[in-house]
């Protein structure tokens, strides 16, 4: 199998953001909380703090790190969420169609219709801020994608001759469910999940920063913008770097997402040069 | 005299067409089938013989529905037959292997594991056992070297040993009744051979009884001790094969064997023509009359 350059671009950066996360304890220089020195506020990037220091002068460095944890909790649980929603609304009205098919596309077409951050903020408001509302929020919003094309999948799937093989040799619809379209459509589905992770740390960072995410002295990318904001003149290194962070990790996550589904996809690959 | 292990009285199978009409597709089909004979189906593209073995495993499509008779297998009324009960029955009293071994087989998992999967699912025997059992019913299909073969993917086996693998699927439980649906059409002729011998010499010594559906005459002739011919949702003869074949009762039938060429005819009777007969597809093209499907004009006796 031929991985592009692009997907090897997208596993390297979504390697550095776990590598990041699991080892911000160990690798940090500083407490991304208790560190906090008014004396240091506002430093420029140097050998200490080699992202600078925010206004309350903590190293901006090692909240990233720390703040890498977050993104990743959230991207990853959130896509685990919307995949286990997603496939099974969409593997169960595809397979028995009728009006459970009808029932799922009609809540599939709602949520397509709602902006999911807005949705998200609205769950966010009933439940309150924090890490774990933030998860349910995220992971009940962007279902629909992965739905459809479990649905889409599942369709295809089901005049595939082992579907139809495995009805007369006496399977349950479960046991085809899970053993005949399941293991078939997890290609596309896994891209999904990659993908979505993208708009899952996205979103993390808009909630984060509109102030219903993580709450601080906690870091995570998306409140770290906020608090800069206000110095955005004085110290914008405060700001340029969870940016940037947002930025790389999302565009990791996405060329991952693409390069997978390129080298899972029969018909892009030999399109390839 | 026993109770047939199959019995169809009377099969009526439509679909609707608009609100208001039904089209027919099986008008009346009635036959018997004992235990352990082979019963072949012949018939043209469209004649009813594959809806006919998808009634019998009770697994017609959504605008498929029957409108009359009974199918009796060992004397219980299989439409009658709640869901649960029905699947309990298919692929472990009555199996079926189909014309696409390319396309039947899972292709994320191996297919010793495959196979075991019936013993788990209709014996309850555990996977460890199951595998054992799994690689036993792929030597019983004279596939080389079982062991190891139970662990390759369907991409690593050619047609023929996958053809062998459904055929180890289908008889893995021991069943009744076989219904195989043109099991060798996608095979080369001398593979074709070898698994039709398979699945004789297979079901003989099981005592398995066979419904063999196929437009190959021969193949039917090499096979099944009883043949009944289909045309347009009828049966429209039924005889021993031997007799059938030295003496045609019906027009169709008729038909269909002089449709086929024969080694040494041209020595023999010098060169003719083989009898062609007109396709049905074109009757299917004045679906938009009245007459949904005008059959041919039939001469010579009804069954």
């Amino acid at each position: 199998m031929r991985l592009g350059f692009n997907f090897w671009l997208g596993a390297t950066l979504t390697a550095l953001v776990i590598f990041a996360g699991v080892l911000a304890h160990w690798i940090a220089p500083f407490d991304p909380v208790l560190d906090a020195d008014l004396m240091n506020s506002e430093l420029p990037p140097d050998a200490t703090f080699w992202f600078g220091t925010d206004g309350q002068g903590r190293d901006v460095y090692t909240r990233i790190l720390y703040g890498a944890q977050i993104s990743l909790t959230v991207g990853i649980v959130s896509q685990v969420i919307n995949s286990i929603i997603g496939v099974t609304l969409g593997m169960t009205a595809g397979y028995w169609g009728g009006w459970w098919d009808d029932l799922v596309n009609g809540l599939t077409n709602v949520m397509l219709a709602i902006p999911s951050l807005i949705f998200a903020l609205a769950v966010m408001a009933v439940i309150g801020p924090g890490l774990p509302s933030l998860l349910i929020a995220l992971g009940l919003t962007n279902w629909s994608w992965t739905c459809r094309i479990a649905r889409s999948s599942t369709l295809s799937l089901k005049s595939q001759g082992y579907v139809q093989a495995a009805q007369t040799l006496g399977y349950g619809d479960l046991r085809i469910m899970f053993t005949q379209i399941l293991p078939n459509m997890m290609g596309p589905i896994l891209v999904m999940a990659t993908l979505g992770m993208g708009s899952a740390v996205l979103s993390e960072a808009a909630l984060s920063f509109l102030g219903l995410g993580i709450q601080p002295p906690f870091p995570s990318w998306g409140s770290m913008l906020t608090d800069a904001r206000q110095l955005i003149q004085l110290a914008p290194w405060a700001a340029l770097f969870p940016g940037l962070a947002i930025f790389l990790s999302v565009l990791g996550f996405n060329l991952l997402g693409d390069g997978l589904r390129d080298s899972l996809d029969p018909h892009m690959r030999t399109r390839k040069p | 005299m026993t109770m047939p292990l199959l019995d169809i009285r009377d099969l009526r199978l439509s679909v609707p067409l608009g609100r208001f009409a039904l089209h027919p597709l099986l008008k009346g089909v009635s036959f018997q089938i004992m235990p352990g004979e082979a019963y072949g189906l012949v018939g043209e593209s469209g004649s009813g013989k594959s809806v006919t073995s998808l009634a019998v495993m009770g697994l017609l499509k959504k605008p498929l529905a029957v409108t009359g008779g009974q199918i009796l297998f060992k004397g219980q009324n299989l439409l009658a037959l709640p869901m649960r009960e029905m699947r309990r029955l298919r692929g472990n009293r009555i199996a079926m292997i189909f014309q696409e071994p390319m396309t039947a087989l899972n292709p994320l998992s191996t297919v010793g594991r495959q196979i075991a999967e019936m013993f788990v699912l209709h014996q309850g025997k555990s996977w460890g056992e199951a595998e054992k059992l799994a690689v036993e019913s792929l030597g019983n299909v004279r596939v080389p070297n079982p062991d190891r073969r139970a662990k390759n993917y369907p991409h690593q086996m050619s047609g023929g040993l996958r053809q062998r693998v459904m055929i180890a699927m289908a008889l893995a439980c021991g069943p009744d009744l076989l219904i195989a649906d043109e099991p060798t059409t996608a095979l080369d002729v001398t593979v074709q051979a070898e698994v039709l011998r398979l699945i004789k010499e297979l079901c003989a010594a099981r005592g398995t009884a066979v419904l063999f559906i196929s437009h190959d005459l021969g193949v039917i002739a090499s096979i099944c001790q009883r043949v009944g011919v289909m045309y347009s949702g009828c049966l429209v003869e039924e005889n021993e094969t031997r007799a059938l074949f030295d003496s045609p009762r019906h027009e169709y039938t008729r038909g269909l064997l002089g449709a086929l060429p024969r080694l040494g005819s041209r020595s023999e009777q010098g060169r003719q023509r083989l009898v062609d007969i007109d396709s049905i597809i074109a009757d299917r093209s004045k679906l938009t009359e009245s007459r949904f499907i005008t059959p041919r004009e039939l001469e010579g006796s009804q069954p």
